[in-house]
């Protein structure tokens, strides 16, 4: 780690003050992804905003929505009984996040604004089609994830939550990598709202919507209607672990599997 | 042998896992000095490159640092090259090339991580800036990655045309050929056997010490044979006489190999420490153990075994490519030809035996030793072979071996390739195997398989291994640098508790409580009376440490000789209490009985007899109860077995899964049961991990993209089934416990098995290891 100022935001607006008058300022959360790249000397902000004792980012509210706070666990989402009535997929995707340590550690507002391309959370935000709220505005999930470790957020912006619409159902299926175990690729299909939204993860430099499989679909959630489908290998990822052509293959074979939760 | 109680043959809780799982070990990283500094190496971003000057002005300026030195500092001061302890002939009877290895390189650097200085600082964080203010200036050469074509590409060192360590061969090439121009059929096979990165628990760590008043030098350090630390840093590196070193290895989480060899950073530490006269700890992260600890295997090689049409083993012929990497490290050149090419015959009555081994430099992190060493990487090449000719042939997987296993009846048997087994019985382990598997379901299994659209396969692994490391005269003559016998000192304390000191080394085998278990049963003392204490150059004579499966064999066996000598010891001092002669006492359960009387005395009473000698025949009778063996075995050590591994491949995503894993091992007699049961869990993990998921990769610029567990995939536990283990008992014919030795037999068996079981679920030939999803996935298609 190199050197940097420790400070501890009291309040929404004492963070966004304190991040406005640092040179380099960064907000802390769970510090899952945080803390190893300042360890290894791969960050060097001047200041860490640690928004950790916020408790109004906290918690869990299921009604009409699932709202998340920005600060819970993964370990909470996965715990919570009231998520699991309302989207089972979503307690399924946290419980699947990482390890024990990490879920107690790492949050949803962290996960998101990360947009790590191999991370769970943001194929539930394109997937179910979330709304991002922040300490400026709400933002629709479908526009959140931008780039390669980009979003839409604005230099400074704090995510307050991540509210998720209730869908008629839902499954998420991962192929987790074998080292890291985060997504190779992780597929959310839901229907919501009477249409059938699927987003995918791990695949592609950021979370997104597959069109064709969503096209696929759109008659009815069932196995077969994705047979013979497939999804263009172009603008995936490749690496030691999967070619583009291995991750467009595994989109497909995930998204049958999420199906197959649901019938 | 007793099942319950301590003694030899109890699975007895291991006495040390107390302290390790409340967090009490001590380890060198939790070792500190008054005044230590701390130390960071600079490593070479560059897989090769000229240095053309390093300035250390700017981090000498950083607050809080102490030194900058660099390669040429040590050279200065007379600090010699690290040494490769095994020579090695090629064919023309021409030495190996052994290229100088300086600790830190001085003109160029060969592979990425590579030290060139190190940083010493009041603090580490003062270190690390300091590390981050040198500028080395760097003029980056083409980096030679791949070792089939090292021999074409630029010449790393100015000594080794064509890059060429060495081209060896062991056997009779014109009786191999001979045999292969009268088979019936040949079975060939294309192998890479896959670089792996040992992983270590913990860390390597060293803090070096000096003392100026007695001029002596400490290192603590994570070594597994602290002797062979102080003695190539006293004879060979010169740091200081070994009379004025002393190395302790305190507890050492895990090694697997790589914690045997001689490296840069203990040997640049305790140097500084003596040039600053302050202490100097230095402790690895994470990311430079994988780039800068020893790696392993690396091998590519062409194998073809001649068989008749009946299926009986011919001839076989082996040619390999081996990467050194860029430097010999301390045993490197031994690891691919004596203990490779020795182990040819595997459990077969293989008549005619030839095998050609060329090593090779590139710029990579120098290959050594990992667990199994050698071994793992022959096994894989005769038992793929074996099952391709099974299939070349259709003949049954346990059919082809028990047709060419050597039989009971023919040990001693001498294999063509230099080694003596001295018993075993290989078709009692694969009888057993074939059991516990339950082989005659597989059919019905692989159905079930198929029928939800995956995949099932079988494989066989009935290898062998040449363990108890020793012996020296065998090792002498074929090129090692140093003896491989064992010490052993059983010190019998005043009152009857017992320190037994050994020359071997604990790094997790559990010497505490295995060699605690054997003086107990033979001295009739209670375990909680013994203490082991090891890793200490101070404190015990001259020993080789622990690798290659020696502890229990050579140290052991060691432990015996000087046990043998406390009860010859006892006797004489019972036969002066009583007035009689030694040979009218016997000793069992911890007694010292006159025959044909009931006159007896325990052996506490006899320990205490010992340091209060009345009227002692001093001439005839010394006081004191302590007694010293130096052992040296007349053989290798061969445990061997059978693996079978069951394997299913998801039909979509090429997931294999191991369904069923069976272990049959004949280790001879065992000491603790549940040790050997753990060793042979975790030397299973290791060898499944090299099959399915390890793979230490590095890119065509010489970086290494396997740097960190992101990339580099290691087991884990649900990676791997509940495994069954299984042993037979044949005791080895020439130590006195008839031990073998179990601490490779797990890496050295199974990734045979699992790769023949992934080609057989496949129905292709071969498949590059590790067999990843996609890899598996890819394969399917091609099968159709
Ligand atoms: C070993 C390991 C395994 C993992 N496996 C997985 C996995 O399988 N799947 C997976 O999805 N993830 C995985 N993760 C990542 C984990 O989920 C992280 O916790 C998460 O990505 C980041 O959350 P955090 O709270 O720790 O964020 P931090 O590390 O504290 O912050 C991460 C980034 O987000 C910013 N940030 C944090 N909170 C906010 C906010 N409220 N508003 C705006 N910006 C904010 C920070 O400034 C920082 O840039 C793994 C992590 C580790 C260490």
């Amino acid at each position: 780690m190199y050197q940097f100022n420790y400070r501890k935001a009291s309040s929404l607006e004492h963070a966004a003050d304190l991040q406005a008058n640092a040179e380099d300022g960064v907000y802390l959360a769970g510090g899952m992804t945080l803390i190893p790249t300042l360890k290894q000397r791969l960050a060097a902000p001047s200041d860490v905003i640690d928004v950790g004792g916020l408790d109004g980012l906290r918690g869990i509210d299921v009604g009409a929505t699932v709202r998340v706070g920005a600060l819970t666990a993964h370990a909470e989402v996965a715990a919570s009984a009231e998520v699991r009535g309302a989207i089972p997929a979503l307690s399924d995707l946290a419980e699947g996040i990482g390890d024990a340590h990490v879920r107690n550690r790492g949050t949803i507002g962290g996960s998101v604004a990360n947009s790590d391309p191999a991370a769970d959370y943001p194929a539930a935000v394109v997937g179910l089609g979330a709304t991002v709220h922040t300490d400026r505005r709400s933002i629709v999930g479908d526009d959140f994830f931008t780039d390669l470790f980009e979003t839409a957020l604005d230099e400074g912006e704090i995510i307050t939550s991540v509210e998720f619409p209730v869908p008629a159902q839902a499954a998420y299926a991962k192929f987790p990598n074998p080292a890291s175990r985060y997504a190779i690729v992780g597929v959310m299909v839901a229907e919501v709202d009477d249409a059938v939204r699927v987003g995918v993860t791990g695949a592609g430099p950021c979370a997104f919507r597959s069109a064709e499989l969503e096209a696929a679909l759109a008659g009815g959630l069932s196995v077969s209607a994705l047979d013979g489908v497939s999804v263009s290998s172009g603008d995936l990822n490749s690496d030691l672990h999967a070619s583009a052509e291995y991750r467009a293959h595994l989109v497909v074979v995930m998204a049958r599997r999420a199906v197959a939760q649901l019938t | 042998m007793a099942e319950n109680g301590t003694g030899i043959g109890a699975a007895v809780k291991r006495k040390e896992d107390m302290r390790f799982i409340t967090g009490a070990g001590r380890y060198t990283d939790d070792i500190d000095q008054a005044g230590q500094a701390c130390a960071v190496f600079l490593r070479s971003p560059h897989a090769r490159a000229t240095i053309g000057g390093i300035d250390t002005g700017a981090a000498l300026q950083v607050p809080g640092v102490v030194a900058v030195y660099t390669g040429a500092d040590l050279a200065a001061d007379g600090i010699g090259d690290l040494p490769c302890g095994w020579l090695v002939k090629s064919k023309d009877g021409s030495d190996m090339i052994q290229p100088p290895h300086p600790p830190l390189a001085v003109e160029r650097v060969n592979y990425v991580g590579e030290p060139y200085g190190l940083v010493i600082a009041d603090s580490l964080q003062a270190a690390r800036d300091g590390a981050e203010a040198v500028v080395a200036d760097f003029d980056d050469l083409p980096a030679v990655v791949g070792v089939a074509t090292a021999d074409q590409a630029d010449q790393l060192h100015e000594s080794v045309p064509n890059n060429q360590c060495y081209d060896w061969e062991l056997g009779d090439k014109v009786a191999t050929d001979a045999a292969f121009a009268n088979a019936d059929h040949v079975a060939s096979l294309d192998i890479v056997n896959n670089r792996l990165i040992p992983n270590a628990m913990e860390p390597r760590a060293a803090v070096g010490d000096y003392d100026a008043a007695s001029g002596v030098y400490t290192l603590h350090t994570t070594s597994q044979n602290p002797h062979l630390e102080r003695l190539v840093l006293a004879a060979f590196v010169q740091v200081a006489p070994e009379s004025r070193l002393r190395v302790v290895s305190p507890d050492v989480g895990g090694g697997f190999g790589s914690k045997i060899f001689v490296y840069a950073e203990e040997t640049a530490v305790i140097w500084a420490a003596g040039k600053l006269r302050r202490a100097v700890k230095w402790r690895a992260e994470r990311s430079e153990s994988f780039l800068a600890d020893a790696h392993g295997r690396d091998h590519v090689t062409k194998a073809e075994l001649a068989l008749s049409s009946d299926g009986t083993f011919l001839g076989l012929r082996v040619k390999t490519i081996a990467n050194m990497g860029a430097y010999l490290s301390t045993f490197a050149s031994s690891v691919p030809t004596y203990l490779y090419g020795t182990l040819m015959a595997g459990q077969y009555k293989t008549p005619a035996i030839y095998v050609e081994v060329r090593a090779m430099f590139t710029n990579t992190a120098p290959v050594d030793a990992y667990r199994g060493a050698g071994r793992p990487e022959a096994t894989y090449v005769v038992e793929r072979l074996v099952e391709t000719a099974a299939r070349d042939l259709s003949m049954d997987l346990a059919e082809i071996r028990r047709r060419n296993f050597i039989q009971p009846e023919d040990f001693p048997y001498a294999t063509p390739v230099a080694l003596t087994y001295d018993t075993g019985d290989y078709e009692a382990s694969l009888d057993k195997a074939l059991r516990h598997i339950d082989y005659q379901g597989f059919g019905a299994r692989r159905a079930a398989s198929e029928a939800n659209g995956n995949r099932r396969g079988i494989g066989f692994s009935s290898y062998i291994e040449a363990c108890g490391l020793a012996p020296s005269q065998v090792a002498l003559s074929l090129g090692a640098g140093v003896g491989l016998f064992e010490s052993a000192e059983v010190r019998v304390n005043v009152t009857g508790s017992v320190t037994v000191i050994t020359g071997s080394h604990s790094h997790g085998q559990g010497h505490e409580t295995t060699f605690a278990q054997v003086v107990s049963d033979r001295l009739g003392i209670p375990l909680d009376d013994v203490e082991v204490v090891h890793g200490d150059t101070a404190r015990s004579d001259y020993g080789l440490g622990t690798y290659g499966s020696r502890s229990i064999a050579v140290g052991g066996s060691a432990l015996i000789r000087a046990t043998d000598k406390i009860i010859a010891k006892g006797k004489k001092i019972v036969a002066h209490n009583f007035e009689t002669t030694e040979d009218n006492i016997d000793f069992t359960d911890g007694i010292f009985a006159e025959h044909e009387s009931n006159r007896s005395m325990a052996f506490a009473e006899v320990a205490f007899a010992a340091y209060v000698p009345a009227n002692f025949p001093l001439d005839e009778l010394e006081p004191g109860l302590s007694e010293k063996a130096f052992y040296d075995p007349g053989n290798f050590t061969y445990p061997a077995g059978t693996h079978i591994c069951e394997v299913e491949i998801d039909g979509e995503t090429g997931v294999p899964t191991i369904a069923a894993f069976v272990a049959v091992d004949d280790f001879g007699h065992v000491i603790n049961p549940m040790i050997v049961e753990g060793q042979v869990h975790g030397g299973l993990c290791q060898g499944i991990g090299q099959a399915l998921l390890e793979h230490g990769v590095y890119d065509d610029a010489g970086q290494l993209v396997t740097g960190s567990y992101m990339d580099y995939c290691m087991p884990r536990a649900d990676d791997v089934p509940s495994f069954t283990v299984d042993t037979t008992v044949t005791p080895c014919t020439h130590n006195p416990l008839g031990v073998k030795g179990c601490g490779e037999a797990g890496a050295i068996g199974a990734t045979a098995a699992v790769m023949n079981a992934v080609t057989d679920a496949l129905g292709v030939k071969s498949l590059p290891m590790p067999a990843t999803p996609e890899t598996v996935w890819k394969a399917l298609g091609s099968a159709g």
